[in-house]
């Protein structure tokens, strides 16, 4: 094998260029020759020039007026031409390029070519390159050679065909029973590519799939000579005979075994012998049994097996090598929902695995961390995660902290401990954390009613040490507001008592309101926070009102509104204040324990009343909206913060505006009610299979649909899934269905919780592909949705 | 598999593409994908996500070898397959250095088409791939050869 010296005397050259400049003169320099070469009809020299080309490419230059020599070259009767030719082609050219097509009939040559390594060199650049008008002139001559006799051949036309079924699904059909007997062969190579073949066409044809089921027995039986015949060495990989095909025909037979009794009994002894026996010191004997691992889950395998399975990731978890403990968690965290006991018994090293140096490793172990919190380990789960929150990377916050949010409202042991949690997490990581923090902790707060007097005193001291973290600082202000007089009371029994004064609370507020760090919705918290207090306290409430006039021309529209309206309070309302300040009630919820999918839809609707109001306080321009719309579309600035304090039940209100009646009514009914229910539509009648829809609006461009699916035939229906698709400008969320599987004459249905924001308002359209198995077959459809029901916004 | 890629601090020695991508987006891909394995530490994880795939990278002297493959395949046997090259790679050139690579590329293109095919590995077994590899050699080296009487007057 003389290497070309042309070739390598370029590239010293190129490589001993010092300066990028330089390098680029040295090739400008080549190319021109090689163009050069090009032109001229025949020379000796053909391949050693296109091998340059091919390098200076490799280094990122242009390189496209070689895609004609290559063409030329691979017509070429010489090997060696062929063989750069056929590397240029697959360097180069690729299906976008129109010059690939030229080299379609060279291929078609070559493959019948008498030399096999030709064969071969057609067979790789189209399995690389090939597009799919190419793999459909040439699939006959494919399948041709997959039924010839040459073994070499026999592989190489394997794995051409897979690449051919990937561009083309139907011509599957065409391979379907070559590689039926492709899988009798002793060649190792061959059986590979057979049952990479046999994998790639039942992934993409479901009756392909129940055709290859009966091959069960052939593939446990090769597996089975695997396993435990004598060592072979020329496929033995430290101890353990061919690897790489045990792993291809486990994958084939999970494929095979998913959903079917009959084929995943017949596996089972098999996997049992592969799991004990094969030697997992090294890596390779870690990717059998890993694989094997995936399959017993995969399949419907008897529970020994699964328990066997779910120890073998257990052992992984422990291994000093880290990436047999990233597998391991990743394939936890797929098996946590339904075998979560098993799960549970890991949970030590998993927690352990939140302290490891790999950012990859740490993100595993959150996930599977998160999932495994359950109400009799909640307390040391979440000290653990808590520290975990302190040190953690910080693309990793904000998924923590929701975690452990949502973590804490389902398995709070006390209210006090959940507070307590949340401000802690608020402390640490406040910044990252999502925008409904605040609202839902202010809820959580004015439901604990008997913790008032302990939560303000903790807010206050957190609001001294530290005002940068807004939402922290916004919880803070407004417990103050509302709690002041707790606060000033000094006693507290669940904290040491501490002597506040009203003037170190004002100075509090007002170090907020003067901050750059704060927000200007932390501001107008603030502000209402401050006025709330001059019900409360009794000394300084000429200080406060200096302070709200001094905002009265504060260069902010927000906090100037509310500050022109408190003045007014002050002013004309004064013998109104203490009433429009009164008492926040104490806002609905829905009890913890949903799914968090469900809860939320829920939970949102339940404190629409708290929203509105922090709605405004967030500058929520929507709800604004919503609200003035509410009141009549009136100009006013003096409405919308007499909206907000007339919240306090059965308070009369005398106000200027004669919307004042109208306010009264709607706002009575802006109180916790229970919903009516939401308009239904049925989106699909068929074959006894009905799918009704119905959506409640959550914010001005959010929307929660719920379908509901039922059965009313004489069979059941399983794996029944839906799939959903919106016009391009809207969001869509699907949340888990609640489970898939419909049992006969509507004994049970299936929901799912569908979230769509739809910024842009655009027509709401939905497409809704439901697919399930009943009776052994698969049954799919497709249906649309154009119109949606009117829906009214929810609490209205 | 999408993607087989050699680098040593952002200079690329080997690609092999296994999907339609134009210029520029493997370009992009490609630099992307360099600068984050270069970011990761020594004794991390194998293995990361990166878009919708699986990369799995091991680095070899100052040589990374990287592949991307898809969400079903596994990433041990993969970090395999990567091992198995280098062997194949170490046992025809003897003790294979980087300057091996970068001299002789089109060979070390040729023995990865002879491992793997269409992204996926074609034979299991190293004897055999060497075999091939010394037989396609010959070949070209006989088609190099001055040719023989009987050739030019048109007998083979």
């Amino acid at each position: 094998m003389s290497p070309s010296v042309a070739l390598q005397e370029m590239i010293r050259a190129i490589r001993s260029a010092r300066t990028q400049c330089e390098e680029r003169g040295v090739i400008q320099r080549e190319c021109a020759a090689i163009r050069a070469q090009f032109r001229q009809a025949d020379n000796g020299g053909r391949s050693h020039n296109l091998a340059k080309l091919l390098y200076v490419h490799m280094l990122g230059y242009p390189a496209h007026f070689g895609q004609m020599e290559c063409v030329r070259m691979i017509a070429s009767p010489h090997y060696s031409e062929k063989r750069v030719g056929y590397l240029g082609a697959m360097m180069l050219l690729d299906e976008k390029q129109d010059a690939s097509l030229l080299i379609t009939n060279s291929i078609k040559n070559d493959l019948s070519h008498s030399n096999q390594y030709v064969q071969s060199l057609a067979l790789c650049t189209l399995a690389c390159m090939g597009s799919a008008e190419m793999c459909r002139d040439l699939a006959p001559e494919i399948d041709r050679l997959l039924r010839g006799t040459n073994s070499y051949i026999k592989k190489k036309a394997a794995l051409c065909a897979v690449h051919i079924v990937r561009k083309v699904q139907d011509l599957g059909e065409l391979f379907a029973p070559a590689a039926r007997s492709l899988l009798s062969e002793k060649n190792h190579g061959v059986l590979y590519g057979a049952v990479v073949l046999i994998t790639e066409l039942c992934a993409w044809n479901p009756e392909t799939l129940e055709l290859f089921r009966k091959t069960v027995p052939d593939l446990v039986q090769i597996m089975k000579g695997l396993v435990i015949s004598g060592y072979s060495p020329e496929h033995d990989v430290a101890g353990v005979s061919d690897p790489f095909l045990q792993v291809r025909i486990l994958r084939l037979l999970r494929i095979l075994g998913r959903n079917n009794e009959a084929a995943s009994d017949a596996m089972n002894d098999l996997l049992a012998q592969v799991a004990t026996n094969t030697d997992s010191t090294k890596t390779v004997g870690n990717a059998v049994l890993y694989e094997t691992v995936l399959t017993v889950l995969d399949i419907k395998s008897e529970s020994g097996l699964r328990i066997l399975a779910v120890n073998i990731l257990g052992r992984f978890l422990l291994n000093n090598d880290r990436n047999i403990r990233y597998i391991a968690m990743t394939c936890l965290q797929k098996i946590v929902g339904t075998d979560h006991n098993a799960v549970q018994r890991h949970r030590g090293t998993i927690v352990d695995c939140l302290k490891d140096q790999d950012a990859s490793v740490k993100r595993r172990a959150l996930e599977l961390s998160l999932a495994l919190v359950s109400a009799s380990n909640i307390r040391s789960m979440m000290k653990e995660l808590l520290l975990f929150l302190s040190s953690c990377p910080p693309d990793l916050r904000a998924e923590a902290g929701s975690g452990i949010f949502n973590a804490a409202e389902r398995y709070a042991p006390s209210q006090r401990w959940h507070i307590d949690t949340i401000l802690h997490v608020l402390t640490t990581a406040g910044g990252d954390m999502r925008d409904e923090t605040v609202p839902n902790l202010i809820q959580l707060i004015t439901n604990a009613s008997e913790l008032h007097c302990y939560t303000v005193h903790k807010l206050y001291r957190a609001l001294l040490t530290d005002i940068s973290q807004q939402p922290l600082v916004q919880v803070a202000c407004w417990c103050i507001g509302e709690y002041g007089d707790l606060l000033l009371r000094g006693e507290c029994q669940e904290t040491e008592p501490v002597q506040v004064t009203e003037d170190d609370v004002l100075d509090a507020l007002e170090t907020v309101l003067q901050s750059h760090m704060s927000s200007p919705a932390t501001r107008a918290f603030a502000l209402t926070a401050t006025m709330k207090l001059s019900t409360r306290i009794t000394d300084n409430v000429d200080r406060i009102r200096s302070i709200v006039s001094i905002y009265g021309s504060c260069i902010d529209v927000e906090l100037q509104q509310r500050a022109v309206e408190y003045n007014a309070l002050f002013k004309k309302y004064d013998h109104m204040r203490a009433a429009v300040l009164e008492r926040m009630p104490v806002i609905e919820r829905n009890s913890p324990g949903h799914t968090n999918g469900v809860s939320v839809g829920e939970a949102v609707k339940e404190i629409q009343p708290a929203e509105v109001k922090q709605g405004l306080l967030q500058q929520n321009a929507n709800q604004v909206c919503d609200l003035l719309d509410l009141l009549g579309g009136s100009e006013e600035p003096v409405q919308p913060s007499l909206a907000q304090s007339s919240t306090a039940p059965g308070m009369s209100v005398n106000t200027a505006s004669t919307a004042g009646g109208d306010l009264l009514d709607l706002l009575g009914g802006l109180e916790p009610t229970p919903h009516a229910p939401a308009p239904t539509l049925t989106a699909y009648e068929k074959h006894g299979v009905t799918l009704t829809l119905s959506c409640e609006k959550q914010s001005d461009s959010g929307l929660t649909v719920t379908l509901t699916a039922s059965n009313s035939t004489d069979s059941d229906i399983s794996s029944f899934t839906l799939q959903a698709a919106v016009p391009k400008s809207v969001q869509l969320h699907m949340k888990a269905p609640s489970g898939d599987s419909l049992p006969a004459r509507g004994t049970a249905k299936v929901t799912q919780m569908v979230v769509v924001n739809n910024p842009n308002k655009v027509k709401l359209k939905m497409r809704l592909r439901i697919s399930y198995t009943r009776q052994g077959s698969a049954f799919q459809d497709t249906v649309q949705i154009d119109s949606f029901p009117e829906v009214s916004t929810a609490g209205h | 598999q999408h993607v087989f890629m050699l680098f040593r601090q952002g200079k690329l020695r080997l690609q092999k593409w296994y999907v339609p991508l134009s210029d520029k987006e493997r370009k992009k891909i490609s630099r992307d994908l360099v600068q984050t394995i270069l970011a990761r530490k020594p004794k991390m994880c194998s293995f990361l996500e990166w878009r919708d795939l699986k990369i799995v990278y091991k680095r070899y002297a100052s040589l990374y070898f990287c592949c991307a493959v898809e969400d079903q395949d596994n990433e041990l046997i993969t970090l395999e397959i990567i091992h198995r090259y280098v062997e194949l790679l170490d046992k025809y050139f003897g003790s294979v250095c980087e300057l091996d690579i970068i001299f002789n590329f089109e060979k070390a293109y040729f023995i990865l088409d002879e491992f793997l095919l269409g992204g996926e590995a074609q034979e299991t077994s190293k004897k055999n791939v060497l075999k091939a590899i010394e037989q396609a050699d010959l070949l070209q080296e006989e088609a190099e050869a001055p040719r023989s009487v009987l050739e030019e007057i048109g007998l083979t």
